[in-house]
């Protein structure tokens, strides 16, 4: 019975895994065949500066969203795990940004940030005046934003539950020691709250190899190769410029990097301890 | 079926309730006083609420309107013309392709997962253990590092440019976590409901039919949210494996309508609201599903 999803599966994704890493040794511009180039595509790849550059991108883009995204979500699904109407309310709001497909996210803070008729037009705040996409220093930080603005919702909701489960006995006892709000934060709520942390996290740092749709509709790798990302880098070396070898062996990169990245978090999260449960069948 | 009632214990992690209930009163008001908390709480709300505004107040102006007005007072002329035009740009097609998709590669995960998982909670086999293994290492790939490979095999099997070559791909990429989400779940089914199924007389069909699937309703709740909602805003199975117009889905035709339209700001932003609004319907029809099946599969 776990014949059909095992087919579907390997069909579109470990398949493909297997065709990727031969066609990463072929010159293939997408329409005719791929013709055998042996490490030519991987010798250009690992030396070329623009993936390089995209990988190093890649990286920056992954810590930079777990610092911003972390923080907010975790106290503002702590803040709002409590019982009163108006926090309830709140909640409601924050979900907006779920509801918005990527796509549409992208269009409209494209034209949000711009510097004529945009957000800074309307406040006349210096700092939202800029020319948050079209300048390359400033575009990839645009884009931490739009990100944290689209995702900061969806973590905030597990910190909710995560939040809500935590026994009340414990802020009691806690009270009644006399310890204030903040030690009650501290000791209490962070390391009841740690299997979220790590869920929501793992959940951060392997989301953030697929960044694709919103950074492709926002800016589109540029200005430059501002926010060239790994994948969109991938996206535009075989679909724009019809190098579909060279694109593949930055796939395989990109495979590489997920599952190492999964197999370094899998000692901590909460998929390990599934795997666990498994185990003790 | 007493003996049922007590089965799903897993229901309530389905839908994680509160357990702070019942704080005595000095301690309520001791977390509820948190000016700090509030102060961001508000802060944040702003940073959403602001965008969405400015959305639909622009929307509402006329082209010309939008490069004279403050962008964020009120429209002096609000006008629903640019609702218009987007609606004669073929949305509603491009609703129905999204409709299609969504529908179509939830209903293949559901299937084919359910059978997995239970296979997988209920089989005893090496190789069972195996494919959850499998699935499990499946979390790790980004969709994205497929898509050249995936779209060479679906022009090899002519399925290029049909709304099929969007489902299946996107339904094999839904598997994994639905598998894990489901998996967890039919372990909390407690074996002596199968046992005394089986002394009745009852084969596996019947068990997965009558037993399995209702018990474990929360959770397929929770994953065919979680799927559609997915496979709703996908993107790049539609840019890449499909071409032609027609076959366009909400998230390419708001993507494309904002290239043709680049100077009209305020039709785009009617396009994007106009995307949004059967999402909202449903959310507003069944928040409370919405957001427990969104948190609850990782939420444990």
């Amino acid at each position: 019975m776990a014949l059909p999803a095992l087919l579907l599966f390997a069909l579109f994704a470990l398949v493909p895994m297997a065709i990727v890493v031969y066609l990463s040794f072929t010159r293939w511009d997408g329409l005719g065949s791929p013709a055998w180039a042996g490490t030519d595509n991987w010798r250009t790849a690992l030396t070329s500066d623009v993936t390089r550059h995209a990988l190093w991108l890649t990286a920056k883009m992954m810590v930079f969203s777990w610092v911003v995204q972390t923080p907010i979500s975790l106290l503002l699904g702590v803040f709002v795990s409590g019982k009163q109407r108006y926090r309830a309310l709140l909640a409601v709001f924050y979900f907006v940004p779920l509801l918005i497909s990527t796509a549409a996210i992208a269009v409209i803070f494209k034209n949000l940030l711009d510097p004529n008729f945009g957000l800074g037009a309307a406040l006349d705040l210096p700092i939202l005046g800029q020319d948050w996409l079209g300048d390359p220093q400033l575009a990839f930080y645009a884009a931490v934003f739009v990100i944290a603005w689209q995702f900061v919702p969806f973590h905030t909701l597990l910190y909710q539950a995560g939040a809500r489960q935590i026994p009340a006995s414990l802020y009691e006892a806690a009270s009644i020691d006399g310890a204030g709000r903040l030690k009650q934060f501290w000791h209490i709520t962070l390391p009841q709250l740690r299997y979220t942390i790590v869920t929501s996290s793992t959940l951060m740092v392997v989301g953030s190899l697929t960044y694709f749709d919103l950074v492709f509709v926002l800016t589109g790798g540029g200005p430059g190769y501002a926010t060239r990302i790994l994948p969109l880098d991938m996206y535009i070396t075989g679909f724009q410029s019809n190098q579909m070898g060279l694109a593949s062996a930055i796939s395989v990169v990109l495979v590489l990097a997920g599952l190492l990245l999964s197999l370094a978090l899998l000692r901590f999260s909460g998929f390990n301890r599934m795997r666990s449960q498994q185990a003790g069948m | 079926m007493s003996a049922l009632s007590h089965a799903p214990s897993a229901d309530s992690q389905a839908h994680p309730t509160p357990t702070t209930a019942g704080t005595p009163g000095r301690l309520a008001r001791l977390r509820g006083t948190n000016p700090l908390g509030a102060l961001g709480g508000v802060l944040w709300l702003v940073v959403v609420l602001v965008p969405v505004y400015w959305v639909v107040v622009t929307s509402l102006r006329t082209r010309e309107g939008f490069f004279d007005a403050n962008p964020l007072a009120l429209p002096t002329s609000p006008t629903l013309e640019n609702y218009r035009l987007v609606l004669d740009s073929g949305f509603t097609h491009y609703l129905l392709n999204s409709a299609l998709v969504t529908v179509g590669a939830t209903l293949l995960t559901l299937v084919v997962s359910f059978l997995a998982a239970y296979a997988i909670v209920r089989g005893t086999s090496r190789a069972l253990r195996w494919a959850f293994s499998v699935f499990l290492l499946g979390l790790a790939i980004p969709l994205q590092a497929t898509i050249i490979p995936v779209y060479y095999l679906i022009a090899k099997a002519q399925m290029y440019d049909t709304l099929l070559a969007i489902v299946l791909p996107s339904a094999a990429f839904a598997i994994p976590l639905t598998v894990i989400i489901l998996v967890n779940f039919l372990r909390d089914i407690p074996d002596e409901l199968y046992e005394s199924m089986r002394a009745d007389g009852a084969g596996h069909w019947r068990m997965l039919w009558s037993l399995a699937a209702p018990l474990s309703r929360p959770a397929l709740i929770t994953v065919t949210i979680y799927d559609a909602l997915n496979v709703w805003n996908g993107f790049l199975f539609p840019l890449i494996l499909t071409q032609s117009p027609d076959k366009r889905v909400l998230p390419l035709f708001v993507w494309s309508f904002q290239g043709e339209f680049t100077i009209n700001i305020p039709a785009i932003l009617a396009a994007v609201v106009l995307s949004t609004l059967p999402i909202l319907a449903l959310y507003i029809l069944g928040r409370r599903q919405l957001i427990s099946g969104l948190t609850a599969g990782f939420g444990k």
